[in-house]
């Protein structure tokens, strides 16, 4: 690959990586796993003038629940340790179900869950899963860190609000009310493909009854689509064939797919209804296995 | 006693391929890895436009980049008579452009620097004024009246057509429709499809002014064609050129054609007195070199109620891009074609055929298939299965009723090919067995009725492979022979040169196996090396499934005449006369003594040392093998598969695979090509395709558009084999690289199909993606033609 020239820099410490990001005024790159800024480089979509490699900070490299049960990942979490997680596995589920779904099984290598969230493609499979979750990212600049929740934190299409001279360090999933339930459905061509639609379903229950549910849509509009009317329409209630059958209607009706050569738009918003109602079927079957 | 053929690495043994040894080290030696000394570095720019004309090029601000050594342009390029060149197919392809750019991707200038991101940058930095052009992107936009001249650059050239072909016998199978109970239609369209090679096409060019010599590091499937068209191209004296195609990243058809980037390399050498680099990046693979397929294929069967086939109508249209440049045989105008339906007994047949010029990129090439067959047996199997349904027969008994027998070979197919032998019955039966077809079919019916949609599709097909014979095969009038060159040395180790190129196939590995089968010098013995036009004999280069048939039967042939100088030699070593000795392998021995006898390694030091009187010494020979005809393989492939109706999501459940290759050198090899095969005719047919959307932007100039399946998604498969040895082969091979490829789409486009035929659906183009499946079982209808580059609003 021949990029443009580009300066090089790779920072030890999160407080060297923000000044140099101070440096470059806007003409700075983050580079944590270069799924995406890697292929940008090659075509050379993207010149920046500095590159700021955040791989040789020590102690971002991880995730963990804490005591609550919120679920915090680093900057430097590949997707990959996500997927082999035993943790994520047990404790939540629309996670485990997206981790193998990600790009394909060399990028999972490389790629993280924070760098994924920062590049706000409207097809990345883990914004979805971050609003489904009510997630947000922890950002640091020179003044201290702040907390963004998803849903504002993503601006338009690989657009977010951090500031030029702020980091995401992490990730977090707060605590679930009741007992974690979800799933992660997603239709591509092949393995790597961008999603032609994808759904993330996160489902809270307690006592037989939804405490709190979050719908997202990959692939089908402009950023993440939250079906939140989808999800609202759950909450308080069991998961039975018709609350199922209208979630998916729901989810399908605010979906924006554009029909391209991944197919029409009609077929998208078919596939976001199937997979809604497929995703919280069998939520709604392994709730009463539980139970 | 004789030696185990198995042991020594002889026919039949799945032996390690040698290659492999440097290849899984990281030692190959790819163009990429030549580096030679004060080397410049080429990068080519390339037209953004799909047909625009040219105001002008401003190169100004290129030269200011520190590091440019040299610009070229197309006005450069013709002052030296290199602005166009011959194409393979009797046309002329541009350069780099002069007047017109024809097609996105098509070279427009070139910089050669000191590295290769100088050069990307100085590329950048040429301005380019475009005076955009109506843009043609299919042929029936091509043929429409009034259509924009795309070759304006050629005298009597008034419309956008390429060709006008036919064979067959028209009134034979006009007289057959006449008699039919049944006429069976399809129409259906072959999209177009790049070979994608692992590694892209490249080249470094070195002219050394003191001797005039030109070398050239190539990725070409075809060194010494290549040679004769540099000497004719750049005028230069055909002895000073050596061209050498080291390790290949895979070829497929795709670096058999001459590439302007090759063209530019040199004269950027000559120039610069400099050798030059030139490394295509994968879009510029994928967006301007030999594609494959991209043919509208339409047909009608005529059938007597009980299942016999009278007679075959067939036309087919095919886009050629900007230049014909196909690389075929030469007096085939749209390949073999017509060896369409060579398994049947049918007695009439007719095809025509029409070629097209439009703004795409040109190639034609053979994509792992001899020439076009891959197209001829899709529409054949297709068709098949069209005509099966249509007369309400079982598709299996339908193609048992017309396979030709075992006894009636040679066989004259309907186009008048010669096929002489093979067990198609049996090899059906062997596959129909194993994938257990009659319980299939209850499994089928029970589970429609629990709305789960499985099917079974078989694709039966033999085809030509090994071009040619010198009567009727030639390119660019080269007669389409091979040769092989053996040198053993006095302590009977062995080099074998052949005019063949491996790139992935084996070589290194199956040629030293039939030097062990015929002269039993351990293949460990014989190291193989193909490539280098300067020490290898003249060949005309591995594509098409050739290398076997063609080059194999010469080894066999230059091993036969090493054995028939040793026989002489062990006669004058054992002091009888040669009528006295016999040979089992890799001894002669004295016939009415059998314990007396010297070994072949004894006869090759003795042809160093103890040669008999009036002997020429050394043990050496070449031979230059014509085959009669080609070689027959046949497959009979089964697959079954079951259809998500809600999502048109399909999965492959089995899918079996029955060969008959004739006698198998190396098995192991044999399996991988076949797999390999079967992966390529999975991808055609559920996600591998290049379209292009109105203004002639290419979809599938990356590895985001253009899908090629991984192994997550690759099923499995299962290998049987039937041996009918070929009669004319000296070790009785057929070629095999690429069968399954040909014919393996069909069986998984047929098993799909007969999934979702109980609702009405007929056809469904490939690549059968969901949304196109999905498409058809909600609206009970066809799907046809290249998917659409849909742009409409949300």
């Amino acid at each position: 690959m021949y990029p443009s020239r580009f300066r090089y820099e790779s920072p030890t410490s999160i407080e060297e990586a923000i000044s140099l990001l101070e440096e470059g005024k806007g003409e700075a790159k983050v580079l944590a796993g270069g799924q995406s800024l890697v292929p940008m480089l090659k075509l050379r979509f993207a010149s920046p003038e500095l590159l700021v490699d955040i791989n040789n900070i020590a102690d971002l490299d991880y995730h963990r629940f804490d005591a609550d049960g919120s679920l915090h990942i680093g900057a430097l979490c590949r997707h990959e340790h996500l997927e082999k997680s035993a943790d994520i596995s047990a404790r939540q589920p629309t996670i485990a179900a997206a981790a193998p779904l990600v790009a394909d099984p060399i990028v999972r290598t490389r790629g993280t869950f924070v760098g994924s969230v920062c590049h706000a493609d409207p097809q990345g499979d883990w914004a979805s899963c971050m609003v489904a979750l009510d997630g947000y990212i922890v950002a640091q600049g020179p003044n201290g860190r702040r907390n963004i929740p998803v849903r504002s934190f993503v601006s338009g299409p690989f657009q977010n609000v951090l500031a030029y001279n702020e980091l995401a360090v992490e990730a977090v999933i707060p605590a679930p009310q009741g007992t974690a339930l979800g799933g992660y459905m997603k239709l591509e061509r092949r393995v790597g493909d961008f999603a032609t639609a994808a759904v993330a379903v996160a489902v809270d229950m307690s006592g037989g009854k939804v405490t709190r549910a979050g719908i997202a849509l990959t692939g089908v509009g402009g950023t993440t689509v939250d079906a939140s009317d989808a999800a609202a329409a759950l909450v308080g209630g069991s998961l039975d064939e018709a609350s199922i059958a209208q979630a998916a209607e729901l989810a399908a009706s605010v979906a924006q797919p554009r029909s391209d050569h991944r197919g029409s738009a009609s077929y998208k918003r078919h596939i976001i209804s199937t997979f809604t109602a497929r995703l919280l079927g069998s939520i709604s079957e392994s709730n009463e296995r539980a139970a | 006693m004789s030696l185990d053929e198995i042991k020594i690495g002889g026919m039949g043994a799945s032996r390690r391929r040698v290659e492999d040894n440097r290849f899984i080290r990281g030692r190959g030696n790819y163009v990429d890895d030549v580096v030679l000394p004060g080397m410049l570095h080429m990068e080519i720019l390339r037209s953004p436009v799909a047909h625009a004309r040219i105001r002008s090029i401003d190169v100004s601000k290129a030269w200011e980049i520190p590091g440019v050594r040299l610009v070229l342009t197309g006005d450069m390029m013709a002052t030296r008579n290199l602005a166009w060149m011959p194409t393979l197919s009797y046309d002329t392809q541009a350069v780099l452009a002069t007047d017109k750019v024809r097609f996105q991707g098509q070279e427009v200038a070139a910089v050669i620097a000191d590295d290769p991101y100088i050069a990307k940058d100085a590329c950048e930095a040429i301005v380019v004024d475009y005076e955009t052009l109506p843009v043609i992107v299919n042929p029936d936009q091509a043929m429409a009246s009034g259509a924009t001249l795309i070759r304006d650059d050629k005298e009597n050239q008034p419309d956008n057509k390429v060709f006008d072909w036919e064979v067959g016998d028209r009134p034979a199978t006009d007289k057959a429709f006449e008699e039919a109970d049944v006429v069976s239609e399809i129409e259906l369209h072959y999209p177009r499809s790049h070979p994608s090679p692992l590694e892209p096409c490249g080249s470094i060019a070195d002219f050394d002014r003191s001797t005039g010599k030109l070398t050239v590091y190539m990725t070409t499937q075809a060194p010494h064609i290549i040679r004769a068209a540099v000497a004719l191209v750049a005028e230069l004296p055909e002895h000073m050129i050596r061209i050498i195609s080291p390790d290949l990243g895979g070829g497929f058809g795709n670096k058999v054609p001459v590439y302007p980037g090759y063209v530019i390399s040199i004269l950027a050498s000559i120039l610069t007195e400099r050798p030059v680099k030139w490394i295509e990046d994968k879009t510029g693979n994928l967006i301007s070199t030999g594609f494959g397929r991209d043919v509208y294929l339409k047909g009608q069967m005529a059938v007597r109620k009980d299942g016999k086939i009278l007679g075959v109508r067939m036309h087919t249209i095919s886009d050629h891009g900007a230049f014909f440049s196909d690389a075929q045989p030469s007096k085939f105008k749209i390949g073999l074609m017509h060896s369409a339906f060579a398994c049947y007994d049918i007695p009439a047949a007719h095809l025509t055929a029409e070629g097209y010029y439009t703004n795409k990129a040109p190639g034609g090439v053979a994509y792992r298939c001899s020439f076009r067959v891959t197209e001829a047996m899709f529409f054949q199997e297709r068709m098949i299965q069209a005509a099966a349904d249509d007369l309400g027969m079982d598709q299996a008994e339908f193609r048992r009723i017309n396979l030709v027998r075992d006894d009636d070979f040679p066989h004259r197919t309907p186009f008048g090919f010669l096929t002489d032998s093979g067990q198609y019955g049996k090899c059906l039966d062997v596959a129909l067995e194993a994938i257990g077809y009659e319980q299939f079919l209850k499994d089928q019916e029970e589970a429609r009725k629990n709305g789960r949609y499985l099917g079974i599709g078989i694709s039966t097909m033999t085809e030509p492979l090994g071009a040619g014979n010198s009567r009727e095969y030639d390119i660019l009038g080269i007669k389409m022979f091979d040769s092989a060159e053996l040198r053993v040395h006095m302590t009977g180790k062995a080099i074998l040169r052949t005019g063949a190129k491996t790139q992935g196939q084996g070589h290194e590995t199956t040629w030293a196996q039939i030097v062990a089968h015929e002269l039993g010098i351990p293949a460990d013995d014989v190291v193989v090396e193909e490539g280098d036009t300067d020490t290898a004999p003249f060949g005309m280069g591995t594509y098409a499934s050739r290398s076997t048939p063609v080059a194999g039967a010469a080894v066999a042939m230059v091993a036969r005449k090493i054995r028939a100088k040793s026989r002489k030699i062990a006669a004058h070593l054992l002091e009888v006369s040669e009528e006295d000795i016999e040979w089992e392998l890799g001894r002669f021995y004295v016939r009415s003594s059998p314990d007396r006898g010297v070994t072949i390694q004894e006869c090759a030091m003795a042809a160093y040392s103890n040669m008999p009187d009036g002997m020429e010494p050394g043990l050496e020979n070449t031979a230059y093998y014509d085959p009669p005809n080609l070689t027959w393989p046949f497959a009979a492939y089964v697959a079954t598969v079951e259809v998500d109706p809600e999502t048109g999501v399909w999965d492959v459940l089995r899918m079996v695979a029955v060969d008959d290759c004739g006698v198998r050198i190396n098995p192991m090899i044999v399996e991988g090509q076949i797999m390999g095969g079967l992966t390529e005719a999975y991808a055609m047919a559920s996600m591998q395709f290049i379209t292009f959307d109105a203004e002639g932007n290419c979809v599938g100039s990356n590895y985001m558009d253009y899908l090629l399946p991984t192994a997550w998604e690759t099923p499995g498969f299962e290998l049987h084999e039937v041996v009918t040895p070929c009669p004319h082969h000296p070790i009785g091979a057929k070629g095999i690289g690429e069968c399954a490829t040909v014919g393996g789409p069909a069986a998984f486009v047929n098993a799909v199909m007969n999934a979702v035929e109980h609702l009405g659906v007929r056809n469904i183009d490939m690549p059968l993606l969901p949304d196109r499946v999905h498409e058809a079982i909600a609206t009970r209808s066809d799907i046809s033609g290249a998917p659409p580059v849909r742009t409409d609003a949300p």
